[in-house]
Protein backbone atom coordinates (compact mmCIF):
# COMPACT_ATOMS: atom_id res chain seq x y z
CA UNK A 1 0.00 0.00 0.00
CA UNK A 2 1.51 3.33 -0.65
CA UNK A 3 2.12 6.30 1.09
CA UNK A 4 -0.19 8.29 -0.42
CA UNK A 5 -3.24 5.43 0.50
CA UNK A 6 -1.94 5.33 3.79
CA UNK A 7 -2.20 9.44 3.88
CA UNK A 8 -5.68 9.37 2.84
CA UNK A 9 -6.40 7.54 5.32
CA UNK A 10 -4.60 8.63 8.31
CA UNK A 11 -6.20 12.35 7.60
CA UNK A 12 -9.70 10.65 7.55
CA UNK A 13 -9.08 9.30 11.11
CA UNK A 14 -11.69 11.48 12.71
CA UNK A 15 -12.99 11.42 15.91
CA UNK A 16 -14.03 14.95 16.97
CA UNK A 17 -14.61 18.80 15.23
CA UNK A 18 -11.73 19.96 16.88
CA UNK A 19 -8.69 19.87 15.71
CA UNK A 20 -5.03 19.43 17.37
CA UNK A 21 -4.20 22.80 16.89
CA UNK A 22 -7.56 24.09 18.33
CA UNK A 23 -7.30 21.47 21.67
CA UNK A 24 -3.77 23.23 22.21
CA UNK A 25 -4.65 26.46 22.32
CA UNK A 26 -7.64 25.34 24.69
CA UNK A 27 -5.22 24.05 27.12
CA UNK A 28 -3.25 26.76 27.07
CA UNK A 29 0.33 25.26 25.25
CA UNK A 30 1.71 28.36 23.94
CA UNK A 31 2.97 28.43 20.27
CA UNK A 32 6.16 28.11 20.90
CA UNK A 33 6.12 25.45 23.06
CA UNK A 34 4.32 24.13 20.22
CA UNK A 35 6.84 25.04 17.69
CA UNK A 36 9.40 23.80 20.44
CA UNK A 37 8.01 20.48 19.77
CA UNK A 38 7.63 20.22 16.27
CA UNK A 39 11.15 20.98 15.77
CA UNK A 40 12.15 18.34 18.29
CA UNK A 41 10.09 16.09 16.06
CA UNK A 42 12.00 16.98 12.54
CA UNK A 43 15.03 16.45 14.60
CA UNK A 44 14.41 13.22 15.82
CA UNK A 45 12.70 12.02 12.25
CA UNK A 46 16.10 13.34 10.42
CA UNK A 47 14.24 16.47 8.46
CA UNK A 48 15.29 19.60 7.78
CA UNK A 49 15.01 22.31 9.60
CA UNK A 50 12.32 23.73 6.90
CA UNK A 51 10.08 20.68 7.66
CA UNK A 52 9.59 22.43 11.05
CA UNK A 53 6.58 24.46 9.59
CA UNK A 54 4.99 21.87 7.90
CA UNK A 55 4.90 19.55 10.68
CA UNK A 56 3.35 22.36 12.63
CA UNK A 57 0.57 23.06 9.62
CA UNK A 58 -0.41 19.24 9.53
CA UNK A 59 -0.41 18.92 13.09
CA UNK A 60 -2.49 22.31 13.81
CA UNK A 61 -5.12 20.73 10.66
CA UNK A 62 -4.63 17.48 12.09
CA UNK A 63 -8.10 16.20 13.89
CA UNK A 64 -8.07 13.99 16.96
CA UNK A 65 -7.85 10.71 15.87
CA UNK A 66 -9.29 7.58 17.42
CA UNK A 67 -6.82 5.26 18.78
CA UNK A 68 -7.39 1.83 20.09
CA UNK A 69 -5.09 -0.16 22.09
CA UNK A 70 -5.11 -3.10 23.01
CA UNK A 71 -2.81 -5.21 25.04
CA UNK A 72 -2.22 -8.59 24.69
CA UNK A 73 0.30 -10.84 25.98
CA UNK A 74 2.71 -8.42 27.99
CA UNK A 75 3.94 -6.95 30.79
CA UNK A 76 2.47 -3.60 30.70
CA UNK A 77 6.16 -1.86 30.40
CA UNK A 78 5.20 -0.56 27.43
CA UNK A 79 2.83 1.39 28.77
CA UNK A 80 4.89 2.29 31.84
CA UNK A 81 7.17 3.43 29.79
CA UNK A 82 4.79 5.72 27.79
CA UNK A 83 3.34 7.05 30.83
CA UNK A 84 6.59 8.09 32.24
CA UNK A 85 7.05 10.50 29.34
CA UNK A 86 3.87 12.41 30.35
CA UNK A 87 3.50 15.07 33.29
CA UNK A 88 5.60 18.15 31.96
CA UNK A 89 6.03 17.18 27.98
CA UNK A 90 3.93 18.44 25.40
CA UNK A 91 4.98 15.27 23.19
CA UNK A 92 2.27 14.41 26.46
CA UNK A 93 -0.21 16.90 25.67
CA UNK A 94 0.00 15.61 21.89
CA UNK A 95 -0.86 11.94 23.27
CA UNK A 96 -3.54 13.26 25.15
CA UNK A 97 -5.08 14.74 22.52
CA UNK A 98 -5.94 12.18 20.44
CA UNK A 99 -8.88 10.03 21.47
CA UNK A 100 -7.92 6.73 23.20
CA UNK A 101 -11.04 5.29 23.19
CA UNK A 102 -9.73 2.15 24.91
CA UNK A 103 -6.84 1.02 26.84
CA UNK A 104 -7.52 -1.06 29.43
CA UNK A 105 -4.52 0.15 31.72
CA UNK A 106 -5.38 4.00 31.23
CA UNK A 107 -9.10 3.91 31.12
CA UNK A 108 -11.15 4.45 33.75
CA UNK A 109 -13.80 2.31 32.62
CA UNK A 110 -13.55 -1.60 33.24
CA UNK A 111 -15.80 -4.47 33.10
CA UNK A 112 -18.31 -4.70 30.38
CA UNK A 113 -18.37 -0.92 29.69
CA UNK A 114 -14.60 -0.72 28.82
CA UNK A 115 -15.67 -3.52 25.77
CA UNK A 116 -18.87 -1.42 24.90
CA UNK A 117 -16.28 1.73 24.57
CA UNK A 118 -14.03 -0.52 22.31
CA UNK A 119 -17.12 -1.92 20.58
CA UNK A 120 -18.68 1.99 19.91
CA UNK A 121 -15.40 3.34 19.23
CA UNK A 122 -14.67 0.63 16.43
CA UNK A 123 -18.03 0.51 15.25
CA UNK A 124 -18.06 4.69 15.14
CA UNK A 125 -14.96 4.85 13.12
CA UNK A 126 -14.79 1.85 10.97
CA UNK A 127 -12.17 1.99 8.90
CA UNK A 128 -10.28 5.04 9.92
CA UNK A 129 -9.38 4.13 13.43
CA UNK A 130 -5.50 3.43 14.50
CA UNK A 131 -5.00 0.39 16.07
CA UNK A 132 -1.94 0.34 18.31
CA UNK A 133 -1.14 -3.80 20.00
CA UNK A 134 1.29 -4.05 22.47
CA UNK A 135 2.19 -7.81 23.85
CA UNK A 136 2.25 -10.86 21.60
CA UNK A 137 -0.58 -13.30 20.25
CA UNK A 138 -0.84 -16.60 22.04
CA UNK A 139 -1.89 -19.20 18.99
CA UNK A 140 -1.52 -22.49 20.55
CA UNK A 141 -4.90 -24.40 21.72
CA UNK A 142 -7.03 -21.86 19.93
CA UNK A 143 -5.25 -18.73 21.79
CA UNK A 144 -6.81 -19.84 25.14
CA UNK A 145 -3.45 -18.85 26.85
CA UNK A 146 -4.64 -15.12 27.20
CA UNK A 147 -8.38 -13.18 26.48
CA UNK A 148 -9.63 -9.89 28.08
CA UNK A 149 -13.21 -10.16 28.31
CA UNK A 150 -13.37 -14.17 27.47
CA UNK A 151 -12.65 -13.05 23.97
CA UNK A 152 -9.05 -14.99 22.93
CA UNK A 153 -6.01 -12.01 21.77
CA UNK A 154 -6.38 -14.14 18.47
CA UNK A 155 -9.82 -13.15 17.82
CA UNK A 156 -10.00 -9.80 18.89
CA UNK A 157 -7.16 -8.65 16.84
CA UNK A 158 -8.67 -9.51 14.19
CA UNK A 159 -11.84 -7.73 14.65
CA UNK A 160 -10.24 -4.50 15.47
CA UNK A 161 -7.81 -5.03 13.08
CA UNK A 162 -10.81 -5.41 10.18
CA UNK A 163 -11.79 -2.00 10.74
CA UNK A 164 -8.15 -0.08 11.67
CA UNK A 165 -6.79 2.16 9.35
CA UNK A 166 -3.53 1.80 10.19
CA UNK A 167 -1.52 -0.58 12.98
CA UNK A 168 1.36 0.26 15.26
CA UNK A 169 2.94 -2.27 16.98
CA UNK A 170 4.48 -0.92 20.04
CA UNK A 171 7.24 -3.03 22.01
CA UNK A 172 8.77 -6.33 20.88
CA UNK A 173 6.60 -8.87 21.96
CA UNK A 174 3.66 -7.03 19.40
CA UNK A 175 6.63 -6.30 16.86
CA UNK A 176 8.40 -9.83 16.78
CA UNK A 177 6.88 -11.81 19.31
CA UNK A 178 9.08 -10.84 22.23
CA UNK A 179 9.65 -12.62 25.43
CA UNK A 180 6.53 -14.53 25.11
CA UNK A 181 7.87 -16.51 22.14
CA UNK A 182 11.52 -16.97 23.51
CA UNK A 183 12.27 -20.56 23.57
CA UNK A 184 10.11 -23.02 23.98
CA UNK A 185 7.94 -20.67 23.45
CA UNK A 186 5.22 -22.15 25.50
CA UNK A 187 1.64 -20.64 24.51
CA UNK A 188 2.47 -20.70 20.72
CA UNK A 189 3.16 -16.74 20.90
CA UNK A 190 3.57 -14.89 17.71
CA UNK A 191 3.78 -11.29 16.51
CA UNK A 192 1.00 -9.07 14.89
CA UNK A 193 2.27 -9.33 11.48
CA UNK A 194 2.50 -12.80 11.68
CA UNK A 195 -1.37 -12.83 11.84
CA UNK A 196 -2.50 -9.44 10.11
CA UNK A 197 -1.56 -9.41 6.20
CA UNK A 198 -3.56 -6.81 4.77
CA UNK A 199 -3.54 -3.81 6.60
CA UNK A 200 -0.27 -1.25 7.05
CA UNK A 201 2.17 -2.43 10.37
CA UNK A 202 4.22 0.05 11.95
CA UNK A 203 6.76 -1.81 13.88
CA UNK A 204 7.64 0.06 17.03
CA UNK A 205 10.16 -2.20 19.23
CA UNK A 206 12.10 -2.20 22.47
CA UNK A 207 11.31 -3.48 26.10
CA UNK A 208 9.98 -0.91 26.45
CA UNK A 209 10.25 1.31 23.13
CA UNK A 210 11.29 5.00 24.15
CA UNK A 211 8.67 6.94 25.51
CA UNK A 212 9.52 9.56 22.69
CA UNK A 213 9.64 7.47 19.53
CA UNK A 214 6.19 5.68 20.25
CA UNK A 215 4.86 9.49 20.22
CA UNK A 216 6.84 10.10 17.81
CA UNK A 217 5.97 7.64 15.28
CA UNK A 218 2.07 8.55 16.34
CA UNK A 219 3.31 12.22 15.54
CA UNK A 220 4.59 11.21 11.53
CA UNK A 221 1.64 9.04 11.00
CA UNK A 222 -0.89 12.27 11.84
CA UNK A 223 1.23 14.71 9.58
CA UNK A 224 2.83 12.47 6.82
CA UNK A 225 1.09 9.26 6.90
CA UNK A 226 2.79 6.18 6.66
CA UNK A 227 6.93 6.08 7.94
CA UNK A 228 9.52 4.72 6.09
CA UNK A 229 10.12 1.48 7.35
CA UNK A 230 13.32 -0.62 7.51
CA UNK A 231 12.87 -4.70 5.97
CA UNK A 232 12.24 -5.54 9.48
CA UNK A 233 8.82 -2.40 9.54
CA UNK A 234 10.27 -0.09 11.87
CA UNK A 235 10.90 3.52 10.96
CA UNK A 236 14.22 4.28 9.78
CA UNK A 237 13.70 7.79 11.60
CA UNK A 238 14.02 6.06 14.34
CA UNK A 239 15.96 2.66 13.45
CA UNK A 240 17.81 3.75 11.19
CA UNK A 241 21.23 4.46 13.33
CA UNK A 242 23.18 1.36 14.64
CA UNK A 243 23.92 1.78 18.58
CA UNK A 244 27.52 0.38 18.19
CA UNK A 245 27.93 3.47 15.61
CA UNK A 246 26.14 6.18 17.79
CA UNK A 247 28.35 4.40 20.27
CA UNK A 248 30.44 7.31 23.18
CA UNK A 249 32.67 4.12 24.05
CA UNK A 250 33.18 3.21 20.10
CA UNK A 251 36.53 4.97 20.26
CA UNK A 252 37.56 2.81 23.29
CA UNK A 253 36.17 -0.64 21.02
CA UNK A 254 38.68 0.78 18.42
CA UNK A 255 41.64 1.01 20.76
CA UNK A 256 41.04 -1.91 22.34
CA UNK A 257 40.27 -0.50 25.57
CA UNK A 258 37.31 -3.36 27.15
CA UNK A 259 35.79 -3.73 30.81
CA UNK A 260 36.13 -7.31 31.70
CA UNK A 261 33.78 -7.22 34.83
CA UNK A 262 31.42 -5.07 35.78
CA UNK A 263 33.22 -3.32 38.45
CA UNK A 264 37.24 -3.13 37.17
CA UNK A 265 39.04 -0.07 36.10
CA UNK A 266 38.17 -0.57 32.88
CA UNK A 267 34.60 -0.11 33.74
CA UNK A 268 35.53 2.46 36.25
CA UNK A 269 37.11 4.34 32.94
CA UNK A 270 34.16 4.07 30.71
CA UNK A 271 35.76 1.61 28.20
CA UNK A 272 33.77 -0.49 25.88
CA UNK A 273 31.30 -2.82 27.07
CA UNK A 274 31.45 -5.64 23.99
CA UNK A 275 33.25 -8.23 26.28
CA UNK A 276 30.57 -7.68 29.05
CA UNK A 277 27.83 -8.68 26.36
CA UNK A 278 27.04 -5.49 24.68
CA UNK A 279 24.96 -6.21 21.79
CA UNK A 280 25.17 -2.49 20.42
CA UNK A 281 26.54 -3.70 16.75
CA UNK A 282 23.34 -5.49 15.76
CA UNK A 283 21.16 -3.57 17.48
CA UNK A 284 19.33 -0.65 15.33
CA UNK A 285 17.39 1.78 18.20
CA UNK A 286 17.45 5.56 18.91
CA UNK A 287 18.77 4.91 22.30
CA UNK A 288 22.11 6.15 21.67
CA UNK A 289 20.70 9.07 20.47
CA UNK A 290 17.41 10.71 21.83
CA UNK A 291 18.14 8.40 25.32
CA UNK A 292 16.03 7.50 28.16
CA UNK A 293 14.42 9.19 31.01
CA UNK A 294 14.26 12.74 29.30
CA UNK A 295 17.63 12.77 27.51
CA UNK A 296 19.47 11.52 30.45
CA UNK A 297 21.33 8.62 29.85
CA UNK A 298 20.72 4.88 27.98
CA UNK A 299 21.98 1.48 29.49
CA UNK A 300 25.60 1.66 27.85
CA UNK A 301 25.90 5.38 29.59
CA UNK A 302 24.61 3.75 32.91
CA UNK A 303 27.51 0.85 32.66
CA UNK A 304 25.31 -2.10 31.56
CA UNK A 305 25.92 -3.43 27.59
CA UNK A 306 22.71 -3.16 24.79
CA UNK A 307 20.18 -6.24 25.05
CA UNK A 308 19.42 -5.39 22.20
CA UNK A 309 16.16 -5.42 22.83
CA UNK A 310 14.87 -3.49 19.75
CA UNK A 311 15.72 -6.94 17.50
CA UNK A 312 13.86 -9.88 16.71
CA UNK A 313 14.43 -12.90 19.01
CA UNK A 314 17.07 -10.93 21.21
CA UNK A 315 16.18 -13.11 24.02
CA UNK A 316 17.33 -16.07 22.47
CA UNK A 317 20.55 -14.69 21.31
CA UNK A 318 22.49 -17.12 23.38
CA UNK A 319 22.55 -14.42 27.20
CA UNK A 320 22.68 -10.63 27.65
CA UNK A 321 26.13 -11.35 29.19
CA UNK A 322 28.04 -13.57 26.40
CA UNK A 323 30.13 -11.43 23.80
CA UNK A 324 28.30 -11.33 20.73
CA UNK A 325 31.39 -13.21 18.77
CA UNK A 326 30.87 -15.97 21.54
CA UNK A 327 29.23 -19.17 19.61
CA UNK A 328 25.83 -20.32 20.17
CA UNK A 329 26.87 -23.86 19.16
CA UNK A 330 24.84 -26.97 20.40
CA UNK A 331 26.47 -29.33 23.20
CA UNK A 332 29.74 -30.66 23.21
CA UNK A 333 29.12 -34.21 22.81
CA UNK A 334 28.93 -33.37 19.14
CA UNK A 335 32.17 -32.14 18.80
CA UNK A 336 33.29 -35.50 20.98
CA UNK A 337 31.27 -37.93 18.48
CA UNK A 338 33.39 -35.80 15.38
CA UNK A 339 36.39 -36.23 17.27
CA UNK A 340 35.88 -40.21 17.49
CA UNK A 341 34.43 -40.40 14.27
CA UNK A 342 37.41 -38.90 12.64
CA UNK A 343 39.58 -41.07 14.62
CA UNK A 344 37.75 -44.35 13.72
CA UNK A 345 38.31 -43.37 10.30
CA UNK A 346 41.63 -42.48 10.01
CA UNK A 347 42.73 -45.13 12.31
CA UNK A 348 40.76 -47.35 10.26
CA UNK A 349 42.23 -46.38 6.78
CA UNK A 350 45.73 -46.28 7.83
CA UNK A 351 45.48 -50.40 9.02
CA UNK A 352 43.38 -50.89 5.51
CA UNK A 353 46.70 -49.36 4.21
CA UNK A 354 49.33 -51.20 6.12
CA UNK A 355 47.42 -54.28 4.62
CA UNK A 356 48.02 -53.39 1.45
CA UNK A 357 51.60 -52.78 1.84
CA UNK A 358 52.15 -55.98 4.00
CA UNK A 359 52.31 -58.04 0.50
CA UNK A 360 54.86 -55.79 -1.57
CA UNK A 361 57.27 -55.11 1.65
CA UNK A 362 57.19 -58.61 2.01
CA UNK A 363 58.18 -59.36 -1.74
CA UNK A 364 60.95 -56.49 -1.37
CA UNK A 365 61.86 -58.56 1.58
CA UNK A 366 62.39 -61.54 -0.22
CA UNK A 367 63.93 -60.57 -3.26
CA UNK A 368 66.45 -58.61 -1.15
CA UNK A 369 67.09 -61.98 0.81
CA UNK A 370 67.39 -63.79 -2.25
CA UNK A 371 69.55 -61.16 -3.75
CA UNK A 372 72.17 -61.52 -0.53
CA UNK A 373 71.87 -65.28 -0.77
CA UNK A 374 73.08 -65.48 -4.77
CA UNK A 375 76.14 -63.25 -3.68
CA UNK A 376 77.30 -65.52 -1.09
CA UNK B 1 15.87 -18.42 11.64
CA UNK B 2 17.95 -15.30 10.18
CA UNK B 3 21.42 -15.77 7.98
CA UNK B 4 23.36 -14.38 11.30
CA UNK B 5 21.05 -16.93 13.41
CA UNK B 6 22.33 -19.59 11.28
CA UNK B 7 25.83 -18.61 11.13
CA UNK B 8 26.75 -18.70 14.67
CA UNK B 9 24.23 -21.31 15.88
CA UNK B 10 24.08 -25.01 13.50
CA UNK B 11 26.12 -23.84 10.72
CA UNK B 12 29.39 -22.96 12.96
CA UNK B 13 28.46 -26.29 14.87
CA UNK B 14 28.25 -28.14 11.77
CA UNK B 15 31.37 -26.77 10.39
CA UNK B 16 33.55 -27.59 13.27
CA UNK B 17 32.40 -31.23 13.80
CA UNK B 18 33.09 -31.29 9.39
CA UNK B 19 36.79 -29.82 10.59
CA UNK B 20 37.35 -31.78 13.74
CA UNK B 21 36.72 -35.07 11.76
CA UNK B 22 38.71 -34.21 8.72
CA UNK B 23 41.66 -33.28 11.13
CA UNK B 24 41.43 -36.09 13.60
CA UNK B 25 40.91 -38.68 10.57
CA UNK B 26 43.69 -36.97 8.45
CA UNK B 27 46.13 -36.97 11.41
CA UNK B 28 45.93 -40.26 12.56
CA UNK B 29 45.33 -41.90 8.80
CA UNK B 30 48.93 -40.24 8.26
CA UNK B 31 50.84 -41.49 11.66
CA UNK B 32 49.34 -45.31 11.75
CA UNK B 33 50.10 -45.52 8.08
CA UNK B 34 53.32 -48.06 8.50
CA UNK B 35 56.92 -46.50 7.75
CA UNK B 36 58.98 -47.38 5.14
CA UNK B 37 61.66 -50.10 6.62
CA UNK B 38 65.24 -48.97 5.79
CA UNK B 39 67.29 -51.49 6.05
CA UNK B 40 70.81 -49.26 5.98
CA UNK B 41 72.64 -48.95 8.55
CA UNK B 42 71.87 -45.41 10.23
CA UNK B 43 74.80 -42.80 10.25
CA UNK B 44 73.52 -40.40 12.64
CA UNK B 45 70.36 -40.08 14.42
CA UNK B 46 67.71 -38.47 12.76
CA UNK B 47 66.43 -37.05 15.55
CA UNK B 48 68.38 -33.60 15.67
CA UNK B 49 67.83 -33.34 11.96
CA UNK B 50 64.78 -33.85 11.97
CA UNK B 51 64.37 -30.58 14.38
CA UNK B 52 67.12 -28.82 12.59
CA UNK B 53 64.68 -29.67 9.26
CA UNK B 54 61.40 -27.79 11.17
CA UNK B 55 63.54 -24.84 12.19
CA UNK B 56 65.96 -24.39 8.85
CA UNK B 57 63.26 -24.66 6.61
CA UNK B 58 61.32 -21.66 7.76
CA UNK B 59 64.03 -19.28 5.25
CA UNK B 60 65.49 -20.66 2.45
CA UNK B 61 69.18 -21.39 1.66
CA UNK B 62 70.83 -18.08 0.37
CA UNK B 63 70.91 -18.86 -3.16
CA UNK B 64 67.61 -19.35 -3.28
CA UNK B 65 66.44 -16.04 -1.56
CA UNK B 66 66.08 -13.61 -5.07
CA UNK B 67 64.68 -16.32 -6.98
CA UNK B 68 61.49 -17.09 -4.60
CA UNK B 69 61.71 -13.32 -2.87
CA UNK B 70 58.02 -13.25 -3.86
CA UNK B 71 56.90 -15.80 -2.24
CA UNK B 72 58.81 -14.93 0.53
CA UNK B 73 57.30 -11.49 0.98
CA UNK B 74 54.00 -12.45 0.12
CA UNK B 75 54.27 -15.58 2.18
CA UNK B 76 55.30 -14.28 5.29
CA UNK B 77 52.97 -10.98 5.29
CA UNK B 78 49.93 -13.23 4.33
CA UNK B 79 50.94 -16.14 7.63
CA UNK B 80 51.84 -13.09 9.84
CA UNK B 81 48.64 -11.00 8.80
CA UNK B 82 46.29 -14.24 9.22
CA UNK B 83 47.96 -14.94 12.78
CA UNK B 84 47.44 -11.18 14.09
CA UNK B 85 44.10 -11.06 12.34
CA UNK B 86 42.73 -14.28 13.90
CA UNK B 87 44.61 -14.22 17.13
CA UNK B 88 44.86 -10.84 18.37
CA UNK B 89 41.54 -9.27 17.27
CA UNK B 90 39.36 -9.14 20.55
CA UNK B 91 36.03 -10.29 19.47
CA UNK B 92 38.54 -13.52 17.99
CA UNK B 93 39.85 -13.93 21.05
CA UNK B 94 36.56 -14.12 22.78
CA UNK B 95 35.27 -16.79 20.58
CA UNK B 96 38.29 -19.19 21.10
CA UNK B 97 38.50 -18.40 24.59
CA UNK B 98 34.82 -19.82 24.60
CA UNK B 99 35.35 -22.47 22.51
CA UNK B 100 38.41 -23.87 23.61
CA UNK B 101 37.20 -22.76 27.67
CA UNK B 102 40.30 -20.61 27.81
CA UNK B 103 40.90 -17.40 29.70
CA UNK B 104 40.87 -14.43 26.89
CA UNK B 105 44.57 -13.14 25.77
CA UNK B 106 45.54 -9.76 25.51
CA UNK B 107 44.22 -8.23 22.32
CA UNK B 108 45.53 -5.94 19.61
CA UNK B 109 44.29 -2.19 18.43
CA UNK B 110 41.49 -2.50 16.29
CA UNK B 111 43.80 -0.23 13.37
CA UNK B 112 46.61 -2.53 13.87
CA UNK B 113 44.18 -5.36 13.28
CA UNK B 114 42.61 -3.63 9.95
CA UNK B 115 46.50 -3.16 8.51
CA UNK B 116 46.98 -6.29 9.42
CA UNK B 117 44.28 -7.65 7.62
CA UNK B 118 44.59 -5.40 4.37
CA UNK B 119 48.18 -6.59 4.04
CA UNK B 120 46.62 -10.03 4.29
CA UNK B 121 44.16 -9.92 1.70
CA UNK B 122 46.86 -7.56 -0.81
CA UNK B 123 48.86 -10.52 -0.52
CA UNK B 124 46.32 -13.40 -1.01
CA UNK B 125 45.11 -11.57 -4.23
CA UNK B 126 48.93 -11.32 -5.37
CA UNK B 127 49.13 -15.24 -4.95
CA UNK B 128 46.16 -15.33 -6.64
CA UNK B 129 47.23 -13.06 -9.90
CA UNK B 130 51.06 -14.16 -10.08
CA UNK B 131 49.37 -18.03 -10.26
CA UNK B 132 47.12 -16.72 -13.12
CA UNK B 133 50.06 -14.28 -14.86
CA UNK B 134 52.99 -16.62 -14.01
CA UNK B 135 53.96 -18.76 -16.83
CA UNK B 136 55.58 -21.51 -14.70
CA UNK B 137 53.36 -21.10 -12.04
CA UNK B 138 49.98 -20.85 -14.16
CA UNK B 139 51.27 -24.49 -15.08
CA UNK B 140 51.25 -26.14 -11.96
CA UNK B 141 48.48 -24.70 -10.32
CA UNK B 142 45.49 -26.99 -9.94
CA UNK B 143 42.05 -26.70 -8.60
CA UNK B 144 42.95 -26.98 -5.13
CA UNK B 145 45.46 -23.98 -5.29
CA UNK B 146 42.95 -21.58 -6.39
CA UNK B 147 40.63 -22.38 -4.35
CA UNK B 148 42.41 -22.46 -1.43
CA UNK B 149 43.65 -19.18 -1.94
CA UNK B 150 40.06 -17.70 -2.77
CA UNK B 151 38.53 -19.93 0.46
CA UNK B 152 41.41 -17.93 2.53
CA UNK B 153 40.55 -14.60 1.07
CA UNK B 154 36.89 -15.01 1.70
CA UNK B 155 36.58 -14.48 5.65
CA UNK B 156 39.58 -11.68 5.40
CA UNK B 157 37.62 -9.78 3.26
CA UNK B 158 34.36 -10.26 4.92
CA UNK B 159 35.90 -9.62 7.86
CA UNK B 160 36.93 -6.25 6.69
CA UNK B 161 34.21 -5.07 5.13
CA UNK B 162 32.12 -6.13 8.53
CA UNK B 163 34.41 -5.05 10.67
CA UNK B 164 33.79 -1.13 9.16
CA UNK B 165 30.30 -1.53 8.75
CA UNK B 166 30.73 -0.89 5.46
CA UNK B 167 26.95 0.38 4.15
CA UNK B 168 26.51 -2.21 1.12
CA UNK B 169 24.80 -4.38 3.69
CA UNK B 170 23.09 -4.41 7.16
CA UNK B 171 26.07 -5.21 9.51
CA UNK B 172 24.01 -8.43 10.79
CA UNK B 173 24.28 -9.41 6.62
CA UNK B 174 28.08 -8.86 6.70
CA UNK B 175 28.63 -10.34 10.05
CA UNK B 176 26.78 -13.57 8.66
CA UNK B 177 28.82 -13.65 5.15
CA UNK B 178 31.91 -13.33 7.13
CA UNK B 179 30.82 -16.44 9.60
CA UNK B 180 29.70 -18.59 6.50
CA UNK B 181 33.12 -17.93 4.64
CA UNK B 182 34.56 -19.03 8.19
CA UNK B 183 32.69 -22.10 7.90
CA UNK B 184 33.10 -22.76 4.43
CA UNK B 185 37.45 -22.68 5.54
CA UNK B 186 36.72 -24.94 8.35
CA UNK B 187 35.32 -27.69 5.88
CA UNK B 188 38.01 -26.90 3.16
CA UNK B 189 40.86 -27.19 5.42
CA UNK B 190 41.17 -30.55 6.31
CA UNK B 191 39.97 -31.79 2.01
CA UNK B 192 42.87 -29.52 0.62
CA UNK B 193 46.21 -28.46 0.41
CA UNK B 194 45.49 -26.20 3.17
CA UNK B 195 46.27 -29.20 5.47
CA UNK B 196 49.71 -28.08 5.39
CA UNK B 197 48.63 -26.23 8.29
CA UNK B 198 48.52 -29.67 10.02
CA UNK B 199 51.42 -31.23 8.09
CA UNK B 200 54.17 -29.01 7.61
CA UNK B 201 56.02 -29.63 10.89
CA UNK B 202 55.44 -33.88 11.30
CA UNK B 203 56.63 -33.88 7.65
CA UNK B 204 59.49 -31.57 7.84
CA UNK B 205 60.66 -33.34 10.74
CA UNK B 206 59.93 -36.91 8.38
CA UNK B 207 62.46 -35.68 5.83
CA UNK B 208 64.75 -34.00 7.76
CA UNK B 209 65.06 -37.48 9.79
CA UNK B 210 65.43 -39.48 6.89
CA UNK B 211 68.14 -37.66 5.30
CA UNK B 212 70.34 -36.81 8.22
CA UNK B 213 69.92 -40.84 9.11
CA UNK B 214 71.81 -41.21 5.14
CA UNK B 215 74.18 -38.58 6.50
CA UNK B 216 73.12 -35.69 4.46
CA UNK B 217 73.61 -32.55 6.31
CA UNK B 218 70.04 -30.54 6.53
Amino acid sequence: MSNDDINGKSTATVSTDMTLGEQMRARGVSRRSFLKYCAAMASMMALSPSMVPRIAAALEKARKPSVIWLSFQECTGCTESLTRSHTPTVEGLIFDSISLDYHHTLQAASGFGAEEAREEAMKAHYGKYLLVVDGSIPMKDDGVYSTIAGITNLAMLKEAAAGAAAIVSVGTCAAYGGLPMANPNPTGAVAVSDIIKDKPIINVPGCPPIPVVITGVLAHFLTFGLPELDDLGRPTAFYGQNIHDRCYRRPFYERGQFAETFDDEGAKKGWCLYKLGCKGPVTYNACATTKWNQGTSFPIESGHGCIGCSEPKFWDQGGFYRALSEGKLGTVEGLAAAAGIGAAIGIGSALLGRSGQAGPQAEIKAKLDKDLEAQK
Amino acid sequence: MSLLDFARGPGMHWALIILLVGIVWRVLGTLFLAAEKDYSAARQSGVWPGIRAILRRFWPHSEFVKPTLFHLVAGYTLHIGLFVVIFLFAPHILWFADLLGLPAWANLPNNLIMLAGALTAASLVAFVLRRMTHPVMRRISGFDDYASNIVTLLPVVTGLLAFAHTPIAPYQTLLGLHLLSVELLFVWIPLSKLAHALFFIPSRFQLGAALGRRGVKV
